[in-house]
């Protein structure tokens, strides 16, 4: 079972050393259940402090969040987060750093142990279990973050720029992945990302963020059919969508 | 391979070490120097094998050690619980911080005498002596290698519903410990200070109380001996320390290896 997250007039404002800083502001927005959403912005515009409202890692200083209509006041097991670093702790081997949240959640031992092996093997890392994260590849450290984030079986994933530090080719083979991987298993997923071509393929729905105090611009969806191969990148429709988003960071710098 | 690299470590201080006892030997020879403001290599090399061979020797070694080892053990132990104490609880820092790091500028050994008159002329006024000097760095390093935990590696972490406590055993402590580690290394040597310098005051065992009555009958040798003595026991110290480093903080050399 999928939830569905909405924010209603969602903003942050902190206290700087000169003064108010508006990061976020008016923000509003649904993702219905099973609705892969990615928020596309310029570096500075907030996306990630929406993210971290979303996982409940920070109070918002206006407006309501809410999961599945609980309203959201810190970390919930239905929400799964990964960042742009994998943050894996390397005292721990990859599977214990699957089972991170099995141990914070408190959830039944045994069973969580089948379900580490079993995401290993959907993330194509079973053969690492015993490994440390520092004998492993970036794109694969990511990988078991992806795997951790859908160990408490979450509705929600959360996800912060997930590529942005990987190679090319990895991130392309990851981007890949997580369409197979959300595809099996039907989740909401909120896809922060600065890179459109990225955006794009993985997405339903995008939504542009405007340069800091950030508000979304423009709710887009680009309606590619599913499942988007290779071939999509090529396609004349993925091209005019990429083409269509582009023209919000025409003026400002989108990297 | 890297058995050979560590031959050559061992080599090649053993080499220089040769060097200068041989200057020693010749300097005392060439320039003529009394046996009571120096005397040659072999004398104290051969003071140190009588005294460990007759027995003399080791009742000071052990007591020593005993002083050493249980200072140290309490000092790190309550360094790293109040490090931790303090990095968790603001309300601890503001009110105490300050003051340690006040402690901290003042030289510990200062308070040699005063302890000495609390805790008596036995082995327990060294053992606190001992345990003061190596709490102060260890205690630091703990702080601040809890602080610098990556804050992005705990929001990770929150985000699956980490407690408190989970954070600071899983994470925070972890995080810490190849900085509390190097503190445990300033402890081994500087362990070794406060029980000399507390024998120094006052004992009636010890190396450093040999050291002392040594100089009274300006006996330079077993002096020397005493002296000698002191660096293998710390040189040992610090090398079972960094041993115990590398097997705890495994992750730490490989990952820099690893170029991350």
């Amino acid at each position: 079972m999928s939830a569905s997250l909405s924010l209603n007039g969602v903003g942050l404002t902190y206290p700087t050393r000169t003064g108010l800083i508006q990061a976020l502001q008016g923000i509003d927005l649904q993702i219905e259940a099973g609705e892969f959403v990615a928020v596309l912005g310029p570096s500075g515009c907030g996306k990630s402090t929406l993210l971290k409202l979303a996982a409940g890692l920070l109070p918002a200083t206006e407006g309501e969040l809410r999961l599945a209509n609980e309203r959201i006041t810190r970390p919930s097991r239905r929400a799964g987060v990964v960042f742009q670093k994998p943050n894996l702790l390397p005292w721990k081997t990859v599977l214990d750093n699957v089972l991170l949240p099995a141990t914070t959640l408190k959830l039944p031992t045994a069973p969580a142990r089948q379900r580490a092996q079993d995401l290993l093997e959907l993330v194509g890392l079973s053969g690492f279990a015993g490994n440390y994260p520092y004998e492993l590849s970036g794109g694969m450290q990511q990988r078991v973050g992806i795997a951790r984030m859908l160990l408490p079986d979450p509705d929600l994933l959360l996800m912060d720029e997930p590529f942005a530090a990987l190679d090319a080719l990895s991130r392309e083979a990851l981007t890949l992945e997580l369409q197979r991987i959300w595809s099996t298993q039907k989740k909401s997923v909120l896809f922060i990302t600065h890179s459109i071509p990225e955006a794009v393929f993985l997405a339903d729905r995008i939504l542009v963020m405007s340069p800091r105090p950030g508000r979304i611009i423009e709710d887009y969806r680009p309606g590619l059919p599913r499942p988007r191969t290779l071939e999509t990148l090529n396609d004349a429709d993925f091209t005019a969508a990429c083409h269509h988003l582009r023209r919000h960071f025409t003026h400002a710098q989108a990297t | 391979m890297l058995k050979r690299l560590d031959i050559t470590a061992f080599l090649y201080p053993l080499i220089s070490l040769a060097v200068l006892v041989l200057v020693w030997h010749v300097s005392i020879e060439i320039f003529t120097i009394p046996d009571y403001l120096l005397p040659p290599p072999a004398s104290v090399f051969s003071a140190l094998y009588h005294g460990l061979i007759s027995g003399e020797l080791w009742p000071h070694i052990a007591t020593t050690l005993e002083e050493t080892l249980s200072g140290y053990a309490i000092g790190c132990g309550l360094a790293v619980f109040m490090g931790a104490l303090l990095a968790e609880s603001r309300t601890f820092e503001r009110f105490f911080y300050p003051l340690l790091i006040g402690l901290q500028a003042m030289p510990k050994v200062a308070l040699g005498p005063i302890i000495l008159v609390w805790f008596g002329f036995g082995m327990a006024s060294k053992v606190v002596l001992v345990a003061l000097v190596c709490f102060f760095p260890l205690f630091v390093n703990t702080v601040n290698g809890i602080k610098r935990t990556d804050p992005e590696l705990l929001d990770a972490c929150r985000a699956f519903s980490a407690s408190r406590l989970y954070l600071l055993l899983h994470v925070k402590l972890p995080a810490a410990s190849g900085e509390i580690f190097s503190g445990l290394q300033i402890g081994v040597s500087l362990a070794l200070i406060g029980a000399v310098v507390g024998e120094f005051l006052s004992a009636q065992q010890g190396l450093g109380y040999l050291i002392a009555s040594a100089s009274v009958s300006m006996s330079l040798a077993t002096m020397f001996s005493g002296v000698l003595l002191l660096a293998a026991i710390g040189l040992t110290g610090s090398l079972i320390m960094r041993a115990i480093h590398r097997r705890v903080v495994f992750w730490e050399a490989r990952s820099e290896k690893a170029g991350r």
